[in-house]
């Protein structure tokens, strides 16, 4: 998400530098550039949504093969795996052989060929659905599509999600879990980064802590559930967490039940799975600090934690904010662990899990879409943060 | 510069060339590296030590959970098993066939969701990037910036009008709702990923390219594609395990069908519905970790390559 392509890793640090002429031209970014784009993007964005949505509430519900669209063995799952690659594969070939047949063809016949699926996709899949959504937060229960039902609001969603105790509480959590996890993950990363940096051993060491990035949510929730689990005292405890409450001599703990401190022991679990993520990043960093900023600063007599806190740290300083930044969004919009692990009860609600709750279960879409816009509008900041840093480092190079 | 012939680099950037892939070090780096930035005493190995276990221990203990039997999981705690060892398949044969839990039905769904959520965006996106970084056109540097743009909408954001057309076009509940979805939400950062690793293609080679004759479509699958390869591993790797672990765009649109329902959905259900059945949850967990965690090691050179490339999804 982030462009972490102002840290230089050592696999990049040799080819970015090579023809910065040619990345002049390939996407000079300006502010003004970019103010005027926005706008006339979300006028075209306007105009085709509505186009849209007479489209799709006029078509009639099309009658497609049942082996497109219902298959119940594998073998049929398998087959129409096969036949979607296959058609996909051959549509695009067809496009590209149309464009390439004759000689000559105009520059932009080749541009729309190109591009022309890619935005047909995000126009159709992100932006019209992102603008419906926003248009449905100033709406009731009901769809704004379907005129006969629905009714206008204003803000009265944000107003009930800003008012209500039970609402607080959500943003509370989300509040908690976004300043807490990438503080602790990018804190745990930075320490394991350094303490393994050229040790014996050091990918296996790495391995270790990146692997949980590879387990689901849904698995890492089960995992960590697992831990949790409470047995009455009595009983022989199953739970690791517990038992070893049971060595120390205390007795077994809801963890899971208790609140506030059960969002805590969720938010353990996202730690868990991204410190890998920002040890990877910040040991990328460290191991690309000019080796003559070391050497002078040994000249000097620098060392030890001297030489973290003066040579190492502002070093890695951009990385540092990108991988806090990166960590930042995925937390907002996680929702996996809550929904696995406590189903958003005893008070560990978040904003992207209410989003779940308030669409599908209460099928309130107007306090849904209120709650998808909030995690949109949170995200904004940050996405300003990251196309400046884009610019900049464009800048730099 | 822009002239320079690719195969020999600048003197300049000679000293920050970076050797494609792992390079044995001369002594005199190895000892000018060594004191970097180590922190070195006891402590430190030690801190580093027991965070390398923290970090596995829970994955462990369920693992071992899942090859005991059923009453020990229930009467004892997993690290009884040391002193205690027993095994048995008896949790992975009841998960994966047993009528209640199916989960190899989920297995084949989860498969045939993956595939074909992994080509359809990368073939997208390759055209699309070339066109970002080869093809002059108007408007392209603004149309770009939007695309990147687009990384930050929140899933969440689009999931129910999107649904409200699958339905209306009729093709709610079928394997077709997901894979468009994780395509088109795939797109943006698929887009940025290929254009930051085309960019850095030398453009003294696609001009060669171009004046021997060669039309774009021909440069495309010529000259940039082979220079893609690692570029294209590295997203593979991203989306499949992306995919693979998703919930969310699976739970809104496969719904909870044995026909069309992922492995991560039928998890979730199962640890709601039977939250204390730990031997069938211990085993299906591994069930479903397994080929992600396969995929992961296989392919984490190219992971991380993409990591840094800018490839983080939300």
């Amino acid at each position: 998400m982030a462009p972490l392509s102002d840290i230089k890793s050592p696999e990049r640090a040799g080819a970015s530098t090579d023809d910065a002429e040619a990345r002049a031209q390939t996407t000079p970014v300006s502010k003004s550039a970019l103010a005027v784009g926005i706008v006339m993007i979300l006028v075209f964005v306007g105009v085709v949504g509505i186009i849209a949505a007479s489209f799709f509430s006029a078509v009639p519900e099309i009658s497609w093969p049942s082996f497109l669209v219902d298959s119940s063995t594998t073998l049929e799952k398998l087959g129409l795996m096969t036949f979607v690659v296959l058609l996909f594969v051959g549509v695009m070939a067809l496009l590209l052989f149309m464009v390439d047949s004759r000689k000559r063809v105009p520059n932009w016949t080749v541009a729309i060929a190109f591009v022309g699926p890619a935005l047909a996709a995000l126009l159709l899949g992100l932006i019209w659905p992102g603008v419906s959504t926003i248009i449905q937060s100033f709406y009731g229960r009901s769809p704004w599509s379907d005129p006969e039902r629905s009714e206008f609001v204003g803000f009265d969603n944000f107003a009930t999600l800003f008012t209500t105790s039970e609402f607080q509480v959500v943003l509370r959590n989300t509040m908690i879990w976004v300043i807490l996890v990438p503080l602790v993950a990018v804190g745990l990363g930075l320490l394991y980064a350094v303490l393994i940096d050229r040790t014996r051993g050091e990918a296996v060491s790495k391995g270790l802590i990146f692997l949980p990035m590879a387990i689901s949510l849904v698995g890492a929730s089960i995992i960590w559930r697992f831990i949790y689990e409470y047995r009455a005292p009595a009983r022989p405890q199953i739970g690791l967490a517990n038992q070893i409450l049971i060595w120390l001599g205390l007795d077994p703990y809801q963890f899971l039940l208790n609140s506030p401190w059960n969002t805590v022991f969720l938010i353990v679990v996202m730690v868990w799975i991204q410190t890998g993520f920002a040890m990877t990043i910040i040991s990328a960093a460290i191991k690309a600090i000019p080796d003559d900023i070391i050497e002078a600063a040994r000249l000097d007599g620098v060392s030890g934690l001297r030489m973290f806190r003066y040579v190492t740290i502002p070093s890695i300083r951009p990385a540092l904010l990108v991988v806090w930044v990166t960590i930042t969004m995925t937390t907002l919009k996680v929702f996996d662990i809550v929904r696995t692990m406590t189903g958003g009860n005893f008070q560990t609600s978040v904003v992207a899990n209410e989003f779940y709750t308030q669409s599908f279960r209460q099928f309130d879409f107007g306090l849904g879409a209120a709650l998808a816009v909030l995690l949109f509008v949170i995200v904004i900041p940050v996405v300003v943060y990251q196309v400046r840093q884009l610019r900049l480092s464009e800048d730099i190079r | 510069m822009t002239t320079s012939n690719p195969s020999v680099p600048p003197p300049a950037v000679e000293k920050k060339q970076a050797p494609k892939g792992p390079r044995k070090l001369t002594k005199a780096e190895i000892r000018a590296t060594e004191a970097k930035t180590k922190l070195t005493s006891p402590w430190a190995t030690g801190i580093a030590i027991v965070m390398a276990i923290l970090w596995t221990i829970p994955t462990f203990g369920l693992l071992v959970t899942s090859i005991r039997p059923q009453s020990s999981i229930q009467n004892s705690g997993w690290w009884t098993w040391f002193t205690n060892p027993e095994f048995t398949l008896d949790n992975y044969d009841a998960v994966l066939f047993g009528s209640s839990t199916g989960f190899l039905t989920y297995f084949v769904n989860t498969v045939v969701i993956t595939i074909p959520a992994v080509v359809i965006p990368i073939t997208i996106a390759l055209l699309a990037a070339y066109a970002f970084s080869w093809i002059e056109f108007r408007g392209r540097d603004l149309l770009f910036v939007a695309v990147f743009a687009l990384q930050i909408v929140p899933l969440q954001v689009t999931l129910i009008p999107l649904l409200s057309i699958y339905v209306d076009v009729g093709l709610a509940g079928s394997f077709w709702t997901v894979w468009l979805s994780h395509s088109i939400f795939a797109l943006p950062l698929a887009i940025f990923m290929f254009h930051n690793f085309m960019k850095d293609i030398p453009r003294s080679l696609v001009e060669a390219a171009r004046v021997d004759g060669a039309g774009h479509v021909r440069i495309f699958f010529r000259v940039l594609l082979p220079l893609l390869v690692p570029a294209i591993a590295a997203f593979t790797v991203f989306q499949f395990l992306w995919v693979w672990n998703d919930l969310l765009v699976a739970l809104t649109f496969a719904g909870g069908t044995p026909n069309v329902a992922p492995l991560t959905v039928r998890l979730a259900e199962l640890s709601g519905s039977r939250g204390q059945d730990w031997h069938l949850l211990s085993a299906g967990a591994f069930v479903a970790l397994i080929v992600p965690l396969a995929i992961f090691l296989f392919g984490q050179r190219y992971f991380v390559r993409g990591l840094l490339a800018g490839g983080v999804k939300g």
